[in-house]
């Protein structure tokens, strides 16, 4: 078994780790963005949530901005998931056999 | 009344007490006894016993008992994830909250849920990877083991026991209303069945009723809002018109300059930005401390199953929001409109049996008939059970992992008295619970699962992530921001106008603090806390647990050292 040195001197795990740390950081800055922009809104602009989609309509821009978000949160998740499934279990798997 | 305002309390736990008391008005109804639903809630019972005593023999090990030995697929630990989730707080509080004030039970919703995306991106393989049992394992793994474990022992056990007296009262209201039984035999039912499935079956037992549990209450709740959705020819647009004109919130409760219809927007429930945003703070980043959801990333094999886990239960619990959503409405246009379901029909939508978090119950029978009705009763019932042996379980393993394995025996416990421990822990804090559910029968417990999500966004979160990403923390500098997020989110609990007011019956307007919730503040001083007094730190000790870091590191990226799953 390798040292953690010697896998921290990997160059696939340099890769790893700042693939990984980048899509995750941005990935949750987005949630975060997303998420705190929503709450804001409910804080400042309840006029806005309120605002019907247009003449005669009963749904409000609250209503969509909320599904958005649900949904949202949803798709940065699979994004992530599919990005870590194609590449870095694969490099995952290659630093785990090269430190054998 | 008094009993009403606390079923609701127990159910809407992390909504402002204020708000709700005012909402309610129905009168106490003493229901007839639900057969349908008792006949419902016996074949649960049995079946989840039947699978208690094929998982007892099974459970032999301490990874067996705390993990299920590694050995759930990433898709029935997202199932069993969002069953943890979809407490009746969750279904029954949120669906009646919308029924009530129609927006603002979204606002909860979308709170509850961008938590996961988090714990995918952040936190789930680390955890994977670095622990074994607790979350402790991760917190602790290059510090000094005593302080920490008992840090975190500490959080979990009052995280756990805030969330499991609003559970237990919430069951004893609930069952009174559906099932027509005292509250007193629904606590020691809720207490007795707990204590079976964690001793005998332990995690295998409890992920397996947790499973159940999910599909049951996400079917049943698909089936109501998709009858809701028919009666509506599927426009949700003809069914918000339809609930605006029969909502009497509808003209009276919208913002100055807004659109009259009030429940189409964000109402009274937040009223200033900085509550705004700390309730956000703490149903956000909540989630991603709480110890019975942070065990579950050790039930399966790897970082990749625990990645995929936490994918679905995002999926199971979006999905899940939406129809509460769905289902607020129907009950808003099905329920209120008919005087079967109310008690005083010229009172209207406030006076609906029960208070408002029958919504969904009543909505059952509007679109299902009676049988349905006690399907979705027992469903109700059998989701406490659940939610409150998933406590129990990451309750006891607090106290026989991290405190009697590794503080008192110094990680030298033979494994079979450390399942011991677990099981006398399991039992005692079943007896405690049941205790508790007795003593707080009248109290408003409103503000414990909103206490118990703050607690643990304000000291297991800060804890747990920076521990897997600041390079710098050290042992001293974990322990004291640690204790000063669990200490001023529990003072700022109690000097908010919920506890100060509301419960303690101080003048309204008195409370010391104005905000309803203290994450804001409680998160800061923990962040802030553990980097400085990191940072101040020059001790021997201090200097190990940096060197530990790079260790740690390649470890929680790659899983290599990781506990693997036990052979079945």
């Amino acid at each position: 078994m390798a040292s953690y040195e010697t896998i921290m001197n990997n160059p696939k795990f340099k890769a790893l780790v700042s693939e990984r740390s980048s899509i995750a950081w941005a990935l949750s800055i987005a949630m975060l963005v997303i998420y705190f922009g929503f709450i804001l809104l409910v804080a400042y602009a309840k006029g806005f949530l309120a605002t019907p989609l247009g003449a005669g309509v009963t749904t409000t821009y609250g209503i969509l901005i909320g599904l958005f978000v649900i949904i949202s949160a949803f798709i940065l998740t699979g994004i992530y998931v599919r990005k870590a499934n194609a590449r870095f279990d694969d490099l995952t798997r290659q630093i785990v056999e090269e430190s054998k | 009344m008094k009993k009403l305002s606390t079923l609701s309390a127990a159910l809407l736990t992390a909504a402002p007490t204020a708000a709700m008391a005012d909402a309610i008005s129905g009168a106490v109804q003493k229901q007839a006894t639900n057969w349908p639903a008792i006949l419902m809630f016996l074949a649960f019972v049995l079946l989840t016993l039947g699978i208690t005593y094929w998982a007892a023999r099974q459970t032999k090990s301490a990874a067996q008992f705390y993990t299920a030995g590694g050995g759930i697929t990433g898709f029935q630990n997202g199932l069993a994830i969002a069953g943890d989730y979809m407490s009746a707080a969750s279904f029954l509080g949120i669906s009646g909250l919308v029924y009530l004030s129609g927006y603002d039970g979204l606002i909860y919703s979308v709170g509850w849920l961008v938590g996961w995306p988090i714990v995918t991106f952040l936190i789930a393989e680390p955890l994977r990877n670095l622990g074994k049992f607790t979350f402790a394992d991760v917190a602790s793994f290059r510090f000094s083991q005593t302080p920490i474990r008992v840090l975190a022992a500490a959080g979990t056990l009052v995280t756990v026991a805030f969330y499991l007296i609003a559970q237990m009262v919430g069951a004893g209201k609930l069952i009174q209303l559906l099932f027509g039984m005292p509250y007193l035999y629904a606590v020691f039912i809720v207490g007795a069945l707990m204590i079976i499935y964690v001793t005998f079956g332990g995690m295998v037992a409890t992920t397996w009723v947790q499973i159940i549990k999910a599909v049951l209450l996400l079917g049943g709740a698909s089936f109501m809002a998709l009858m809701v959705l028919v009666a509506f020819g599927f426009s949700p647009e003809a069914l918000f018109t339809k609930a605006v004109q029969v909502h009497p919130k509808a003209a009276a409760n919208g913002v100055a300059g807004a659109n009259p219809a009030g429940i189409m927007g964000p109402g009274s429930l937040i009223s200033d930005p900085i509550s705004a945003i700390s309730l956000g703070l703490a149903l956000m980043f909540g989630t991603a401390g709480l110890p019975h959801i942070l065990m579950r990333f050790f039930t399966v094999a790897d970082a990749k199953e625990a990645r995929k886990s936490v994918f679905y239960a995002t999926g199971f619990i979006g999905y899940f929001y939406i129809l509460t959503f769905i289902i607020g409405f129907g009950a808003i246009t099905l329920v209120s409109t008919n005087p079967e379901f109310l008690t005083d029909p010229a009172k209207g939508l406030a006076a609906i049996k029960g208070g408002s978090n029958m919504a969904a119950i009543h909505l059952a029978n509007a679109v299902g008939g009676n049988v349905f009705l006690g399907f979705i009763s027992a469903v109700a019932f059998a989701t406490i059970l659940a939610v409150v042996s998933g406590l129990t379980l990451a309750g006891a393993s607090a106290i026989s992992h991290d405190l009697y394995a590794t503080v008192v025996k110094g990680g030298k416990a033979n494994e079979q008295d450390e399942i011991r421990i677990s099981k006398i822990s399991t039992v005692v804090l079943g007896v405690i619970a049941v205790i508790l559910g007795i003593i707080f029968e009248n109290q408003n417990v409103a503000f414990m699962v909103g206490l118990a999500f703050s607690i643990a966004a304000s000291c297991n979160f800060p804890v747990l992530i920076m521990s897997i990403f600041f390079r710098g923390m050290t042992t001293r500098g974990a322990v004291i921001g640690g204790f000063l997020g669990l200490a001023s989110a529990l003072i700022g609990v109690v000097l908010s106008p919920a506890v100060w007011v509301d419960v303690l019956g101080n003048a309204k307007g008195s409370a010391p603090i104005p905000w309803s919730n203290p994450a804001l503040i409680s998160m800061a001083l923990a962040f802030g806390g553990i980097w400085l007094f990191s940072k101040l730190d020059s001790s021997a000790r201090g200097a190990e647990d940096k060197a530990g870091f790079d260790p740690q590191y390649v470890r929680s990226q790659t899983g290599i050292g990781a506990s693997g799953a036990s052979a079945h």
